[in-house]
């Protein structure tokens, strides 16, 4: 979204049509989360976030106990929005925090400090029941020692959620040519390993065990939106570059919005909606989907839910994952176990048809 | 255009070009087809006689060609030419033998620079074995490295060869061509034949066509070859009507008729290329001439592998594609083979490695087929304790060794030329290879060296080899010299605890562990890391000689997953499981379909 004057208008009545288009496609429904996320999204003017809300509470049914979440930057500035936020509705904050050592922010091109982090993150706690921070670890020439103690700091802080992500170094960016060129130190694959680890002790020891591969929660305090796409749950997404997976007729369907914002937009105003593409996804696809976002949940996949969506595991590769303790059934649940979760894209590789 | 029904016999020459690859055969014989209008400027393109694609991308001739010229000489009379193209290398040398059969002379051409090589050496003796004129030709004098005074010394000091006639030309610029043209009509000798006597042909070649089916070229040594005529192959016994005769100028031109001395084609419904037995004698069905020409030595297969496919769904397609290649070159042979790992797929036999490369290369990229090739191996006489001989093709057949009593190995005698500053890297490369060196003789700055080797330890990679320590200087040609004893052993390939029979190999009892080691440390590299940790060893019966391990795969987990990266997640995911389709799986392993050869690859420094 663009913010500020006219142009946010405009865009708030892009949502607002786009919003409707959803609602036509989903009929009724109980909508049980929603969440603000990509870009900056704590630098919209309140007044847009509450009326947002409002269309999506005129649209469907917004649950009593909706999560309603929001992504900010930990910097003075959003953190001033923050009353206004809280509201209006808001009841959830997730703070990209990244790091709490200043020469890493820097590194990682982030504008905050740590101190403005922690700050800002003093803020979000004075108006919001649930906030969430964000660190990434794995970090050039991070070694497990320093990351447990930035680890141990960040659990200080008291939250109920984290988010802890290794450093992923995306193919053709400026850090995957330093990388190739030896100058970026990231730990190898053997160091990644134990930092993942490590991190699975300490915070399981602080009453925050890994609820998903890089998520970590007290119980109770999981984000419930991002459950819903890791357990294949139906989602709407609204606004330039979202994606969605909608029953529609009881087909299971992709969605996709243009990306470029002003493109969206025009194409919105056009025709009533963002959309590029729109079809039904193959069950084969669908149970690929299944089983990807399922298994890095701690909780596994259902297997009753899986045979119900037509699909199957293979017979060989379950028993050779079962064999080497990659997995483990329970109780008609599928799950992988501590050692697997580590190498989870090649378990998953042997466990889809 | 009236064709005269017969030419007097002194009027004809028959003969072939001998060059080592690269120096200038194919663009002689360009230019000499050009001089004397076989073609126009318009269908001229370089080696017009290399017609398949591989022989053109390799700058070698594969299948013989031939090409009748007209050629109006300073005398006045016009002369009937016949050229034989041969095969320039040493896999094909059979097909060489036979060429050189069908004439009386040969050109020897030399590049002025870089002098005699091994093959041309091998090639010229075959020549004066069958009692050839053979005129020296310098060709590429046109060159400023050209040295024509210095190899015309080398072609009298290495082949024996009185080269003082010794003709210097460029086949480039076509200087000095036309002395080669006047050459072949005053210095080679013309044909004998008795026009009278009943037909008696020397069955050179035969090929495949899809158009005419199998097309035979025959050379007439006597009597009358004519269309509509019944003939027979005397040692294949069988009669066929001739339905067509004609000459290759180098296009085919129908004449009807063929008389003694001259060399041309014939069709008669024959069906395939294995009915037709190279060297075999051409006569009359009812009138046949007494004795048949004393033919050739059957070419048999040295180099046998395991040919498998990729996708087992592809084997009934692989069966046809071999029998399709087949149709057309009756000297690679194959049969089916069961294999634990790979499951069907065929052993086959070749007539070296650079005939088993090109069968490869033709069956990928003429019928789109990923093929797995197991180890190549040569042909091991076993003797059993029981007195029974078995020969061995595939080392997965080897039996219990208590059982067996001894095991010989083909041997060859290797001559390989090469500049001296190249020679001590080639000699302990022969020694490693466990040759013997048999004589070691220079000529200027040029050394012959002669040894025997055993077949088994060339198979593979020599060649590669011999052209990487020598910079591409030394040149090779080999025949194989019998079969002696040896302590050979068979060397299994365990990875993950399973026996590969298709990485199994027979090989001597002191190089195995090298061997061994060597395979290992190539597998550790080639094999991608799994979820477990897979152990390779290399084992003689039960003992393990070698052992590598590649460790387990330690992270590989994707550590952001929402509901905007499912669709690009879950198509890496297709993409990973279509990379796992080109592997074999052996137990839990996956190995990568181009493992099977490139373990084999030894890596010496």
């Amino acid at each position: 979204m663009r913010h500020g004057g006219i142009d946010e208008e405009r865009f708030l009545a892009a949502y607002r049509t786009e919003l409707d288009h959803m609602a036509a496609l989903t009929g009724p429904r109980k909508v049980a989360s929603v969440f603000f996320g990509g870009g900056t999204p704590s630098l919209m003017a309140p007044a847009t976030v509450a009326a947002i809300l409002d269309q999506i509470a005129t649209n469907w049914r917004l649950a009593g106990d909706a999560e309603i979440t929001l992504e900010a930057n930990p910097t003075s500035v959003e953190a001033a929005n923050f009353a206004q936020l809280r509201q209006v509705g808001v009841n959830r904050v997730s703070l990209g925090v990244q790091a709490l050592d200043d020469a890493a922010l820097k590194a990682l091109g982030r504008q905050h400090s740590a101190a403005e982090a922690k700050a800002a993150l003093g803020v979000a706690r004075d108006h919001f029941e649930r906030v969430s921070i964000d660190l990434i670890y794995a970090r050039p020439y991070q070694n497990v020692r320093r990351w447990q103690r930035e680890l141990e700091a960040a659990l200080e802080l008291g939250v109920d959620h984290l988010s802890l992500y290794q450093l992923t170094i995306e193919p053709n960016t400026p850090f995957a040519a330093l990388n190739a060129a030896g100058k970026l130190l990231v730990p190898d694959s053997e160091s990644a390993a134990e930092l993942f680890e490590a991190t699975q002790a300490i915070t399981e020891q602080a009453g925050l065990a890994a609820y998903e591969i890089s998520n970590h929660a007290r119980p109770g305090e999981e984000c419930r939106h991002n459950l819903l796409y890791w357990r294949s749950g139906d989602y709407a997404g609204v606004g330039p570059g979202a994606h969605a997976r909608l029953t529609i007729e009881g087909v299971r369907t992709h969605l996709a919005t243009l990306r470029p914002p002003e493109a969206w937009r025009d194409q919105v105003e056009a025709e009533g909606h963002g959309l590029e593409d729109q079809h039904a996804l193959a069950s084969s696809e669908h149970v690929s989907e299944f089983l990807l976002m399922g298994l890095r949940l701690a909780e596994g996949i259902d297997l009753q839910r899986l045979a119900a969506i037509g699909g199957e595991i293979d017979a060989e590769g379950l028993a050779m994952m079962r064999a080497q303790g990659m997995v483990e059934i329970d109780e008609g649940w599928l799950r992988v176990s501590d050692q697997g979760r580590l190498v989870l894209n090649a378990v998953i590789a042997e466990l889809v048809a | 255009m009236a064709e005269p029904k017969t030419v007097p016999l002194a009027l004809i020459r028959n003969f072939s070009i001998i060059a080592h690859i690269d120096h200038g055969k194919s663009t002689l014989a360009d230019r000499l087809i050009q001089t004397c209008g076989g073609l126009s400027a318009r269908e001229m393109r370089e080696q017009v006689l290399d017609s398949m694609e591989l022989e053109r991308e390799r700058g070698i001739t594969i299948k013989a060609q031939t090409v009748r010229l007209d050629y109006t000489a300073k005398d006045g009379q016009t002369y009937r030419l016949n050229l034989i193209d041969t095969p320039g290398h040493v896999d094909f040398a059979y097909e060489v033998n036979r060429s050189l059969a069908a004439c009386e002379g040969s050109l020897l051409v030399v590049d002025a620079s870089q002098g005699v090589e091994a093959q041309t050496l091998a090639n010229v003796y075959q020549a004066l074995d069958n009692d050839h004129e053979v005129i020296p030709v310098l060709n590429k004098v046109d060159l400023p490295a050209a040295e024509p005074e210095r190899i015309q010394q080398q072609i009298e000091d290495v082949i024996g060869l009185d080269a003082s006639g010794a003709l210097p030309i460029s086949a480039k610029t076509g200087e000095g061509v036309a002395d080669v043209l006047e050459a072949i009509v005053t210095r080679l000798p013309a044909p004998k034949g008795d026009e009278a006597a009943p037909l008696k042909a020397l069955l050179v070649d035969s090929w495949y066509d899809a158009y005419l089916g199998v097309i035979v070229l025959v050379r007439i040594i006597d009597g009358h070859l004519k269309k509509g005529q019944k003939v027979k192959l005397m040692a294949s016994g069988t009669s066929h009507l001739i339905e067509r005769v004609g000459v290759f100028r180098p296009k085919q031109e129908m004449t009807g008729h063929l008389g003694p001395g001259e060399i041309g084609f014939f069709t008669a419904a024959i069906k395939q290329v294995a009915d037709t037995r190279v060297g075999d004698t051409v006569t009359d069905d009812k009138a046949p001439c007494a004795a048949p020409l004393p033919g050739f030595k059957e070419a048999q297969p040295v180099v046998f592998c395991g040919l498998f496919p990729v996708d087992a769904a592809e084997f009934e397609d692989l069966r046809e594609a071999m029998a399709r290649l087949r149709l057309n070159d009756a000297s690679f042979s194959f049969e089916m083979e069961t294999s634990a790992a790979l499951g069907f797929g065929f052993r086959c036999g070749f007539l070296g490695l650079l005939h088993l490369e090109i069968i490869r290369e033709r069956l990928e990229r003429e019928f789109d087929i990923d093929l797995i090739t197991t180890a190549p191996s040569v042909i091991y006489k076993i003797h059993m304790t029981d007195g029974a001989e078995i020969e061995l093709h595939n080392p997965a057949d080897m039996p219990d060794p208590v059982k067996i009593e001894r095991i010989e190995e083909p041997w060859i005698e290797a001559t390989i030329l090469v500049p001296d500053e190249h020679l001590g890297a080639v000699l302990k490369l022969c020694e490693d290879r466990r040759g013997r060196q048999q004589t070691l003789t220079y000529a200027g700055t040029r050394a012959m060296v002669v040894y025997e080797l055993p077949l088994n330890e060339v198979v593979f990679d020599f060649y590669d080899r011999l052209k990487s320590v020598s910079r591409g200087y030394a040149s090779f040609d080999y025949h194989i010299v019998g079969y002696e004893p040896g302590p050979l052993v068979k060397m299994s390939l365990l990875v993950n605890a399973e026996p590969v029979d298709a990485l199994s190999i027979i090989v001597h009892r002191d190089r195995a562990e090298a061997r061994g080691r060597a395979m290992c440390e190539r597998l550790k590299d080639l094999i991608p890391r799994h979820l477990f940790k897979i152990p390779i060893q290399a084992a003689l019966g039960g003992k393990v000689i070698a052992r590598e391990t590649i460790a387990a795969l330690r992270k590989d987990v994707t550590a952001k997953c929402y509901g905007g990266d499912v669709t690009r997640k879950r198509k890496l995911l297709d993409k990973q499981k279509a990379g796992k389709k080109r592997m074999r799986q052996f137990g839990q392993v996956e190995i990568p379909q181009a493992a099977f050869i490139a373990a084999l690859k030894i890596e010496e420094n």
